[in-house]
């Protein structure tokens, strides 16, 4: 199979997590959308890398598996929290400093 | 075309024995300010296993200055030792720059982190809990706000002494942020310092609720953002094939030619080198806090423990524009017509936009949130000038901008009332009457952030616009001096609000701050005046670190 395709399903990967992002309203899966993105990302990386013949994507893989991970347990601390203390991880309630 | 058949031979042919892998060569000593940061940050979570609860305030203050001063040592050593002009060069296997800029940004954010480091060890603030002297930050960050579990943690006299290794992770990866020589170190760089931010934003004593909302839209945006960048990066590997800046730049440049059949849809396609290249400058731009990108800025400016929003105000914006710097004078000055336009767009919507939305605030913190996006927009100017002169006044313009971000934020946690600090504006209302000095030293950063002459802002501003109406940007020019116009009413407005009116009976009272929040402000104050009186100096060390290596 033609791997220019994976490029167009990463694209399309994420364009979801992006949509994603702006249409939901919950901080746990707006947060999961950005992990879609991510991995998106990623896929594009190990098709390029296959594109290229060099293993830099590869490696870049790895690299951003490790950042995602260290960004869920940041994330979801935080999401956490904020849901103990107003019993809600919807990002529109969270509007205590609107104008 | 025929991918699958033509695809590069190291996947078709079954390899010959893999040779030995090199060992990396690494400069410890060139990368050495970085690693003195991060070896002091492992050695303050050592210092939260191990350490008495009683102790660990004074060990982790100790632990952090020093590492700081260390790591600043380091830098004054690498710079005379050459490497900031004749001797500079890439290091760690190609990447991280060792040069002028890089150095100069590096002291610049060391010193800003060992000031705003006294602001965040300040205890003498608050009122004393329990018999427990407190600082800005939560007794117990776990805890749900007004819960059974926080009172306990109040009386049991906790405070959050993580704070340190977190700011000194955040440090660490702001000082390879702008000195990051491939697109991999940028990402990894930006994370390392966004992740510790994310967590210090959600730490607030007072008004926690307001701090977790902070925390959770900036963590958001910023991994949306981040996520951005990071395809961007993708979409520039995918066109260049290697994340190195330098052999994007050659590609960019159409140096490399021998391009492989399999990669004629993909390498050199100008397709994926304009979205990509637009996607990373994005996920800067975000950092920076400039229009249309900007809208985290003033919610986590004033949700953040102050401490905190001024620590990531001025190092913050230092290390992005760093990273900034390099991207478009290293990767993309071939692609410079390109960029130009469009960061002439965004800089004169961040000056405008940032000055007129100002006018309108009613909180300090919000309104010093939406100065700092005008200020993005006046260092924009200086960056799309593309001419030495354009990197020496950005260096100069953020070192000048950075002490005088930390020297107004820490004059607002001095200004308190029963519900902590008292950020409404009316309630500042008749400040000179009552404190002189502090409301003086106020006026004093709100005329530097207006570029008024004899402050580091009137030096910064000529400097920035000088190089940008030398670099063909005159237009900009006159937009940044109508939107310093715009900008000046709203400090003049502050400035009349403390000295011209009456103060208001129920009006806040001014907390006597411990020798670290003086001394803070003092170096604020001492860095704006110097700065402005006899910028020489600093202009020709910044334009001799103007050079950037490739």
């Amino acid at each position: 199979m033609n791997p220019v395709n994976y490029l167009y399903l990463a694209a399309l990967l994420f364009t979801i997590g992006a949509a994603g992002v702006v249409i939901r309203r919950n901080a746990i899966v707006l947060f999961m959308c950005v992990e879609l993105m991510l991995n998106a990302c990623n896929l594009a990386f190990v098709t390029f890398s296959r594109l290229h013949g060099n293993l830099d994507g590869q490696i870049i893989a790895f690299f951003t598996m490790v950042v995602a991970a260290a960004e869920v347990v940041v994330g979801l601390a935080i999401i956490v929290t904020i849901f103990r203390s107003r019993h809600s991880a919807s990002v529109d309630d969270a509007s205590l400093m609107k104008l | 075309m025929t991918h699958a058949a033509t695809v590069h031979s190291l996947w078709t042919t079954a390899a010959a024995a893999p040779d030995k892998i090199p060992s990396p060569h690494v400069e410890y000593g060139q990368l050495s300010p970085t690693l003195i940061v991060l070896g002091a940050a492992i050695v303050g979570v050592l210092v939260e296993a191990f350490i008495p609860r009683r102790q660990r305030y004074v060990a982790q203050l100790f632990v952090s200055v020093v590492a700081l001063a260390a790591a600043f040592a380091a830098v004054i050593g690498l710079a005379a030792g050459g490497y900031g002009t004749s001797k500079a060069r890439v290091a760690a296997m190609g990447a991280i720059a060792v040069d002028g800029p890089a150095l100069f940004l590096q002291g610049t954010i060391l010193l800003v982190a060992l000031v705003a480091v006294f602001t965040f060890a300040e205890r003498r603030l608050d009122p004393v809990v329990h018999g427990n002297r407190v600082d800005s930050f939560a007794a117990q960050a776990a805890a749900v706000p007004g819960g059974d579990a926080e009172k306990a943690a109040v009386k049991a006299g906790f405070t959050t002494t993580e704070v340190f290794p977190l700011v000194l992770f955040a440090v660490g990866g702001m000082l390879v942020f702008p000195s990051a020589n491939d697109l991999l170190t940028l990402f990894v760089a930006l994370e390392v310092f966004s992740l510790p931010l994310y967590i210090l934003c959600a730490l607030a004593r007072r008004q926690r609720t307001l701090s977790q909302e902070a925390a959770v839209k900036y963590f958001l945006l910023g991994a949306f953002s981040s996520a951005f960048l990071l395809f961007g990066i993708a979409l520039l590997y995918g066109y260049a094939g290697t994340v190195s800046y330098s052999g994007i730049a050659d590609v960019v440049d159409g140096q490399v030619r021998n391009v492989t059949p399999a990669l004629a849809g993909t390498m050199g396609n100008d397709a994926l080198l304009l979205i990509g290249g637009a996607m990373v400058l994005m996920g800067l731009l975000f950092k920076i806090g400039a229009v249309p990108f900007h809208m985290w800025t003033p919610d986590v400016y004033q949700g953040a423990p102050t401490p905190v929003t001024g620590f990531m105000a001025a190092a913050t914006k230092v290390a992005a524009f760093g990273a900034l710097l390099r991207l478009l004078y290293v990767v993309l000055p071939g692609l410079r017509w390109d960029w130009r336009p469009v960061m002439w767009g965004v800089a004169i919507v961040t000056m405008l936009g940032g000055a007129i939305v100002a006018v309108t605030q009613t909180d300090v913190k919000r309104l010093l949130a939406y100065s700092s996006i005008a200020h993005a927009g006046f260092i924009l100017a200086g960056v799309i000038a593309t001419t030495p002169d354009g990197i020496s006044s950005v260096l100069f313009y953020l070192a000048a901008y950075s002490f005088v971000t930390l020297g107004a934020f820490a004059v607002v946690t001095l200004v308190r009332d029963a519900g902590g600090e008292a950020t409404h504006l009316s309630k500042w209302a008749g400040l000179g009457r009552r404190s002189p000095l502090v409301a003086a030293v106020f006026a004093v950063f709100l005329l530097a952030f207006a570029g008024i002459p004899l402050t580091s802002g009137f030096a910064g501003k000529f400097a920035v616009f000088k190089a940008a109406a030398d670099g063909g940007a005159g237009p900009l020019v006159v937009i940044g001096v109508i939107s310093s116009a715009i900008a000046a009413f709203f400090y003049i407005r502050v400035i009349v609000l403390m000295f011209f009116s009456e103060p208001r009976t129920d009006g806040p009272s001014v907390a006597v701050p411990s020798p670290l929040t003086s001394s803070a402000i003092a170096i604020g104050v001492a860095v704006t005046l110097v700065l402005g009186v006899a910028p020489q100096y600093f202009l020709d060390l910044a334009s001799q670190a103007g050079v950037f290596v490739r």
